[in-house]
């Protein structure tokens, strides 16, 4: 039983110890997690490289050039200003977007600035060898979870709401904005809102990141024709793999900034050694409800 | 409550000096040998995924009319510089020949009104550039199956290689890999510059002026330091597939120079380095290793895939 698995607790020693220690996290669900930190960071600015190259996102088949979606652009000035045009709109950029100071310390025409892309120069064939190698380890990576995941029951006790937890969203989504984060036993097993989030990351995000990834390639396109079907195109997939980035990289800021905020220490404990800390819940409850010092 | 912000301070300090030590590190890994072939092996899946997935006969989509681009990007040359072709576009490719040979039993040349006679394939469709944009465009042509089975095919040969006519320019570095569909800046060079400094190193930034790059000056030293000229090369997979033509018309008309004139790869499946322009000489053989600096065209000669599929 997955469930017994992920309470397995050190000796409780009594009514005094208000901490529990608790084994969270498997050794394969800690070792893929990182992997796949590592991978969706190396993705992330090797793609940026490679949307430097023609730094313009399209709708459609074909690249309309003079129209895009939203594209970055230098002007003649000097020095030159970074301008970004989003739908027709366009936005002073400078020193991000369009126009930065490259690793030389010289103004320089790039979409994304140096620091945000891998290799930092401008090199789209260095770029296309990360993305590719990366996305390979990603992929494998994340089929090693699933795998894992099912077969253990892991990812049905981890990513599935139960019914009671749904009826509790509201309170959920309240918890997370005033950032009081369960305790005891519900500090066990991830909340509705955590779920739902992993739920859509792993089963909406990722695969349709990686299916708007294959649609760009042109032989994928000749093998599943279906890819430009469910894209309305290569360009849109292009910019579809633009936007999920975009929304990747916004799920791990909030995790990122969650797990600093709910106990930095014990999370990353949790995910380095697998074993966790369970603050008990205090009873009574304090009038204000808080129970830290 | 008081520690907390020095905690975080220190945090922030230490990611910003992490992330920056990362950054650093990932660069000198990327120039590294060791590194750099380990990357290439997700390179290498692909193209083995790929041949997987896809058969000798699967189609590229093919598009309408109507979706046909009103301007379709030339990228790379749009005008080679080169004496020898400005004197053949001059006449209008009267006494343009193209010629077939290496591995083959029956070598032949052919002049433009003959390869305008040969039974012909049109299609339309899409052209996708390494560098993420796409156009749609109508091609006629001859099928390059039909003129490999002319020539006989010898049977060790294995790549077709695509000699074209434009010399790219190597001089100016402009720092970035951004025309890396064919060809490099429209910068004029005098045709036959037999100067071993201009050849290779171009798009690409310090990094790519690694070993592969100390050879390839060495090589065209060794042999006698003629002009690079652009080439391309596939396997017999792609040569004999039916939507690889040589194509001399575009959109109902006759080729123009930016887009390849008189005669220009299209090599379906595949990105927009690999359909070779200006196209003088097909030559089948065993290895290309002996091309350039051996890695099989002028873009995998500065650290593209052989592979193009994606």
């Amino acid at each position: 039983m997955p469930r017994t698995y992920l309470t397995r607790s050190a000796p409780d020693t009594g009514e005094v110890e208000r901490r529990r220690w608790m084994f969270r996290h498997p050794v394969v669900i800690r070792v893929t997690h990182w992997v796949n930190a590592i991978c969706l960071l190396v993705l992330l600015m090797s793609g940026l490289q490679i949307f430097n190259a023609h730094p313009a996102l399209y709708w459609g088949k074909v690249s309309t050039f003079d129209t895009p979606l939203m594209g970055m652009s230098s002007t003649e000035d000097d020095p030159p200003k970074g301008v970004t045009t989003v739908i027709g709109h366009s936005f002073d950029t400078t020193g991000y977007l369009g126009s930065s100071t490259g690793s030389d310390g010289e103004a320089a025409d790039r979409g994304f600035p140096s620091w945000a892309t891998l290799p930092s120069d401008q090199d789209l064939t260095g770029g296309r060898s990360w993305h590719f190698f990366f996305a390979w380890a990603f992929v494998l990576n994340g089929l090693a979870y699933l795998l894992y995941g099912l077969v253990s029951g892991q990812l049905r006790f981890r990513v599935i709401p139960s019914r009671d937890q749904f009826r509790h969203f509201g309170a959920s989504v309240w918890e997370h904005l005033t950032l009081r984060f369960p305790q005891g036993d519900e500090a066990k097993r991830y909340n509705v809102v955590q779920k739902l989030t992993y739920l859509v990351v792993l089963f909406v995000l990722l695969p349709v990141q990686v299916l708007a990834g294959l649609a760009m390639s042109p032989a994928m396109d000749a093998a599943f024709p279906f890819l430009l079907t469910l894209f309305d195109g290569r360009q849109s997939a292009r910019t579809v793999h633009f936007v999920v980035a975009a929304l990747l990289v916004l799920f791990v800021v909030v995790h990122v900034a969650l797990v600093l905020l709910s106990g930095f220490w014990n999370n990353m404990r949790g995910m380095l050694t697998g074993w966790f800390v369970i603050e008990r819940k205090v009873e009574p409850a304090p009038v204000t409800g808080e129970t830290r010092a | 409550m008081s520690r907390l912000p020095s905690r975080r301070a220190l945090l922030t300090g230490a990611s910003a000096a992490a992330a920056a030590a990362v950054l650093g590190g990932c660069d000198r890994l990327g120039n590294a040998e060791w590194f750099r072939r380990t990357l290439k092996t997700g390179e290498d899946a692909n193209l083995f995924v790929q041949r997987l997935l896809l058969t000798d006969r699967t189609l590229a989509p093919e598009y309408a009319e109507a979706d046909i681009s009103p301007w379709f990007k030339p990228n790379g040359t749009e005008d080679p510089p080169d004496r020898d072709y400005k004197a053949l576009a001059k006449g209008r490719f009267a006494k343009y020949h193209l010629q077939v040979d290496g591995l083959v039993e029956a070598p032949f040349r052919l002049s433009l009104a003959e390869l305008r006679k040969l039974p012909a394939r049109t299609q339309i469709t899409r052209h996708d550039c390494v560098e993420g944009w796409s156009a749609i465009g109508k091609w006629t042509g001859v099928p390059l199956a039909d003129l490999l089975k002319r020539a006989k095919l010898k049977p060790e040969g294995r790549y077709v290689v695509f000699h074209c006519a434009d010399t790219m320019d190597q001089g100016e570095d402009n720092g970035g890999a951004d025309t890396a569909e064919d060809g490099g800046s429209d910068e004029t060079i005098p045709a036959g510059n037999a100067n071993p400094a201009m050849t290779k190193q171009s798009g690409g930034g310090e990094s790519r002026k690694d070993s592969g790059g100390q050879q390839a000056s060495d090589d065209t030293a060794a042999s006698g330091g003629s002009p690079v000229r652009y080439y391309e090369s596939i396997d017999l997979v792609d040569a004999f597939h039916p939507q690889t033509i040589l194509a001399y018309d575009m959109n109902d008309k006759a080729l123009p120079v930016s887009n390849g004139a008189p005669l220009r790869l299209r090599v379906e499946r595949n990105l927009g380095y690999k359909h070779a322009k200006y196209v003088m000489r097909i030559e089948v053989v065993e290895s290309f290793a002996h091309l350039g600096d051996g890695k099989g065209g002028y873009w995998e000669d500065q650290g593209y895939a052989w592979y193009a599929g994606i």
